[in-house]
């Protein structure tokens, strides 16, 4: 079985963000990047299930600027055997993300389709969903357990108030969520070998797909800053604040 | 203009977070005026679509209920709002798991885009959205035709319960051999739902154990409260993620939030600094969590929990 596993560079989830002060965005120069948690969860999903015996090949794949190469070569020194780099420095929403990857989806034919449920950017949850709708495929999102079992693929998920659990028809696409596993970390000798696997560069424009969005950003800001209050001495202060000043008791 | 809304249901219920998003549709058709539909899905939901009609501000339910859909999937349910949504210019429904899991593939299938989590309506076409786990606000405009958003149900007023709008039937029916519901686990409790809870207590880190969590049902039994937790609690083993509050886990706006062995990591306070009334316990005085708290308590949870339970 061929997993194809989509990755994102984004700011490092302990980076504080800033807003640039024109409002017009985030501000992202000279910002430590890294892969998107999500995206490190799937990467090693794939990569259990290749050292599992049940992948045969793990392909990784961005949407991204000339430097996500990096999160490629991440991927690859945690163990994926090739990458794909659709490179733009355009900004890409979710939507053309899809219709890229459901081009690589087409001219790979992988069994099994593996991404982060969202990106801790935009935070938008969409991509795996909107890959599933174009390709036809059906998909098990917010994934905590994923069980391949025959040309079947057992999928727990995550819902609001606990677990469902679906049966797929392969092929599928698959979104992580933060249970499904613990990623490593890429060993030395690996992130050596990694330069050396092969890296296939494309374009949005060879693949056929515009990537201009009809959705425009006006304007970035950041959120209300909410007030410090008190420190109370003890609970009989708390339980008499919250009852006679906050009326929340 | 006119919206399409789908509802959030189980067990035979209307969830709470349906009147929420008439509420955030009724902001957009304010400036303009327009119907308001709710769609609800599922198998033996005639109640679901009675409590719908309640609702304020809701012109039609339309219900499809059909065995095929008894586990709302998202194969089916996409492909039946693809079927409907072009007599309308918005599909809105709550950021639901159901609502994550559906919308952008009904925004996909009519080569859309959708807007993920709104917090503000501005107008039709303009809306505010939490970006970068809440740490920046992004306002933007859609050109598209059709408008698919799911809403952040915390951000809007529920609308009242004294309508009575017109149910009537959709027999549109979507087979699915793609994907089959094989089972479901759902966390028995007999407290609120953490995302519909008034009052919410969460533990930490701080915690030490899942053991120790038994602390705060007292409490939460004395208020009402749901239990919640941080990431570091979960990562830690001592709790389940679908008690998670944050970021990743679940956004939550209650009157009270009262946090106890949490630290206060970037990635908790996305899902809590809504809350009204923000409470704080932690031993170690210069927890980032006491910046956002209206009242902070510096103390050992073990001692002051129980003094709290009794005091209440």
């Amino acid at each position: 079985m061929k997993i194809l596993v989509a990755v994102k560079r984004v700011i490092d989830y302990n980076v504080k963000i800033r807003v640039k002060p024109d409002n017009s965005d985030v501000d992202l120069t000279n910002v430590k990047m890294a892969m998107n948690p999500f995206c490190e969860i799937a990467v090693e999903e794939a990569v259990r299930l290749k050292e599992r015996g049940v992948a045969s090949e793990v392909v990784a794949v961005t949407v991204g600027p000339k430097a996500a190469q990096e999160q490629l070569r991440t991927a690859l020194a945690l163990g994926a055997d090739r990458a794909i780099h659709v490179e733009t420095e355009a900004k890409v929403e979710s939507l053309a993300v899809a219709k890229l990857l459901a081009k690589v989806v087409e001219a790979e034919q992988p069994q099994l389709v593996i991404l982060g449920k969202q990106a801790i950017d935009t935070d938008n949850n969409q991509t795996g969903q909107m890959l599933a709708a174009l390709t036809g495929l059906p998909q098990g999102t917010f994934a905590s357990a994923v069980k391949v079992d025959g040309d079947k693929l057992q999928v727990t998920r995550e819902i609001d108030g606990g677990l469902q659990t679906v049966d797929l028809s392969l092929p599928a696409i698959v979104t992580t969520d933060l249970r499904l596993n613990e990623p490593r970390y890429a060993k030395l000798p690996d992130i050596m070998k990694a330069k050396k696997k092969p890296l296939d560069t494309q374009t949005p424009e060879a693949l056929g797909v515009e990537v201009a969005s009809k959705v425009t950003l006006l304007k970035v800001e950041p959120p209300a800053e909410r007030q410090g209050g008190i420190k109370v001495g003890s609970v009989d202060e708390l339980v008499d604040k919250l009852k006679n000043e906050a009326k929340v008791l | 203009m006119s919206i399409l809304i789908l509802a959030d249901h189980h067990e035979g219920q209307l969830g709470a977070a349906t009147a929420h998003v008439v509420a955030a549709a009724q902001q957009i058709t304010n400036a303009s005026g327009g119907a308001i539909d709710v769609l609800v899905v599922g198998e033996n939901v005639a109640a679901v679509a009675e409590a719908a009609a309640q609702l304020d501000g809701v012109t039609r339910v339309r219900v499809a209920d059909h065995a095929v859909y008894a586990h709302q999937l998202a194969e089916q349910l996409g492909a039946l709002l693809a079927a409907l949504a072009d007599d309308y210019s918005h599909v809105l429904s709550s950021a639901s798991t159901t609502g994550k899991n559906v919308l952008p593939r009904l925004a996909a299938l009519k080569d859309v885009s959708q807007l993920s989590d709104i917090i503000g309506v501005e107008s039709a076409d303009t809306f505010q959205r939490p970006i970068y786990a809440g740490n920046a606000i992004a306002t933007v405009q859609s050109a598209d035709p059709l408008k698919v958003i799911t809403v952040r149900t915390s951000a809007f007023d529920a609308v009242a319960e004294s309508g009575s709008a017109a149910i009537e039937a959709v027999d549109i029916v979507v087979e699915n051999a793609l994907s089959a519901f094989v089972g479901e686990e759902l966390a028995q409790s007999e407290r609120p739902e953490l995302g519909a809870a008034k009052v919410v207590i969460s533990g930490g880190r701080g915690m030490g154990s899942g053991e120790n969590f038994k602390l705060l049902e007292g409490i939460a039994d004395k208020l009402g409260a749901a239990i919640g937790a941080s990431r570091a609690a979960v990562d830690a083993g001592f709790v389940p993620n679908d008690m998670q509050v944050g970021q990743t886990g679940k956004i939550v706006a209650p009157e009270l939030y009262i946090a106890v062995g949490i630290s206060g990591a970037i990635q908790h306070l996305a899902g809590m600094k809504d809350s009204k009334v923000i409470v704080a316990i932690n031993k170690d005085e210069d927890a980032p969590i006491f910046q956002v708290a209206d009242y902070g308590l510096v103390g050992d949870l073990f001692e002051v929990l129980p003094e709290l339970e009794s005091k209440l």
